[in-house]
């Protein structure tokens, strides 16, 4: 029923399961970004006309409202990005390389925060230690702990969920344990605000990166959260318009977080979209969101256990949204392409996690992921296409 | 037969399904006609560049014609690589580079025309172009 809420889904066949890569944008986040540029489209934190006004405000208004959404104590820990991999980028640039010789990641890891570390020199073993998961993809607590013993002061940079196998990592205690070892934790968060709430005092976390589109947001606007004792170490990635309290030729002085690290004309289309979806998971609820979601995974679960030949990677305890397999003696591309021709979409390949991929053996699997707005029905036309699909392939 | 003609060809055999499911049926049948690469040839160096499914493609010239070699490890993609092999086998390397991509468009194979960077498909395009060059240069 929720569907109703979303223009996508309107005398559409397509039955979209590829929610982790990006979710469809209901109809209030797209209502938001056309008013904007229809009705006082104008710069933020220049101009002083009534337009221009409005814009800043409720620019300003987005950002309150995402500091409450996730907890933060103000609206200096909140900065605008791109996403997650330009939360990430800015924080690796920006805080990291000076700082700290060490970076900790885990196995589940995808691209956005693997290259980064390279991009810096650290490679495995030399700067980047990769925390084991044991056979059922869930991360090794005992191994993490062996690594901050190693290496305290460590920066740790790990995934809430992972966007391959849908595995929901123990992040409450993956900080707490690193803070114990003196070490500062920054979670990618990609996959996480469309399925449970963020509480970034809760969690204690030091960086929290946030993506809009893969939220119900648009595409091209994300944000980090950075907790208020690091804002004075973290140095701007870009510098330029709006960021500055006072330039000379001789001389640059910087306003305070959030505006010194905003540099230029803001995504200000994509922000008031944010903040609407924001407020569209809100009238939602994440209770309601998690029910649906829970009954629905445990439904495709056991759909696909029915399946012959198919195999899993993991168990399904602590998963959530995304869910990887392999249908033996057939090459997991070709089935995407033959879902695709029956309105089925899932991705097909490695889903940016090339290292995890490596580890298990395979080139890629199917990778379904759902969100609130899918049903029973679609998991049912999936299940039907892949049959036929496993029919065609298999002679 | 020239290229316009090959890829005509290929379009009306295509058309002929109308159900999209019968058609890359019919694609996977076309891979199966493709000559086995020799397992010495599936190495790095003759892997055309892209992600998920893999294809290998050498290129010999003969009489000042170039004919291609190649396989993939997806039947699909095996079906598409077949098509391509088709298309551009036997021109010569002037040939090849004085092709225009967008005459492909006419197939309505997405995983063909789309510059998808998972596509090793996509990819094969270019490097059919690249062994052209290095053939053409070496004239």
């Amino acid at each position: 029923m929720y569907k109703e809420s979303f223009d996508y889904f309107k005398d559409s066949n397509n039955v979209y399961l590829d929610n982790a890569a990006t979710t469809q944008k209901p109809q209030v986040v797209l209502q938001a970004m056309n008013e904007y540029y229809t009705q006082y489209c104008a710069n933020t934190h220049r101009s002083n006309y009534a337009s221009a006004n409005k814009a800043t405000m409720l620019f300003e208004e987005a950002r309150t409202y995402l500091k409450d959404f996730i907890h933060a104590k103000s609206e200096k820990e909140i900065i605008f990005t791109k996403g997650v991999t330009e939360s990430i980028n800015f924080i690796a640039s920006s805080y990291v390389q000076e700082n700290f010789e060490t970076v900790i990641i885990s196995m589940l890891e995808h691209h956005s925060n693997i290259v980064p570390w390279h991009m810096q020199g650290k490679s495995l073993n030399n700067g980047l230690y990769v925390v084991k998961c044991d056979e059922n993809l869930n991360f090794d607590i005992e191994h993490f702990e062996k690594l901050l013993k190693k290496y305290p002061n460590s920066f740790v940079s790990i995934t809430h969920i992972s966007n391959a196998f849908g595995k929901i990592l123990p992040i409450k205690q993956i900080i707490s344990l690193a803070h114990k070892y003196n070490a500062v934790v920054m979670v990618d968060g990609a996959q996480t605000m469309a399925h449970l709430r963020i509480d970034v005092q809760d969690l204690d976390v030091d960086f929290y990166a946030l993506s809009s589109h893969k939220s119900f947001g648009p595409t091209g606007t994300g944000a980090i959260y950075i907790k208020e004792k690091y804002l004075k170490d973290v140095k701007p990635y870009q510098t330029g318009g709006a960021t500055i309290n006072d330039v000379s030729f001789k001389r640059s002085i910087l306003l305070d977080s959030p505006h010194k690290f905003e540099a230029g004309t803001q995504n200000i289309a994509g922000v008031l979209g944010f903040y609407e979806a924001l407020k569209f998971i809100d009238s939602i609820g994440y209770k309601e969101i998690y029910k649906i979601e829970e009954e629905l995974y445990l439904y495709l679960t056991k759909e696909l256990s029915n399946i012959c030949g198919i195999e899993f990677y993991n168990d399904f305890s602590q998963t959530m949204g995304s869910l990887s397999f392999n249908i033996k003696e057939i090459n997991h591309e070709d089935i995407g392409i033959l879902l695709d021709k029956q309105c089925v979409q899932v991705r097909c390949g490695h889903h940016c996690s090339q290292p995890v991929m490596k580890h298990l053996g395979i080139e890629g699997t199917v990778r379904v992921s759902i969100a609130f707005y899918n049903d029973k029905y679609d998991i049912n036309k999936f299940i039907k296409a892949l049959n036929k699909a496993i029919e065609i392939l298999k002679e | 037969m020239n290229i316009d003609k090959r890829v005509k060809l290929i379009c009306e055999d295509l058309q002929l399904f109308e159900d999209d499911l019968e058609k890359y049926e019919y694609i996977i049948d076309l891979g199966k006609q493709l000559d086995k690469l020799d397992k010495d040839y599936e190495k790095d160096e003759n892997l055309v560049q892209g992600c998920t499914s893999k294809v290998w493609l050498i290129a010999e010239q003969n009489d000042g014609k170039v004919f291609f070699h190649a396989n993939s490890n997806a039947k699909i993609v095996n079906g598409l690589v077949y098509i391509l092999i088709t298309i551009f086998s036997g021109l010569t390397a002037k040939e090849i580079l004085s092709v225009d991509i967008n005459v492909l468009k006419q197939l309505g194979l997405s995983e063909i025309i789309t510059p998808n960077r998972q596509s090793g498909v996509a990819g094969m395009i270019k490097r059919i172009k690249e062994y052209a060059n290095a053939f053409n240069k070496r004239g």
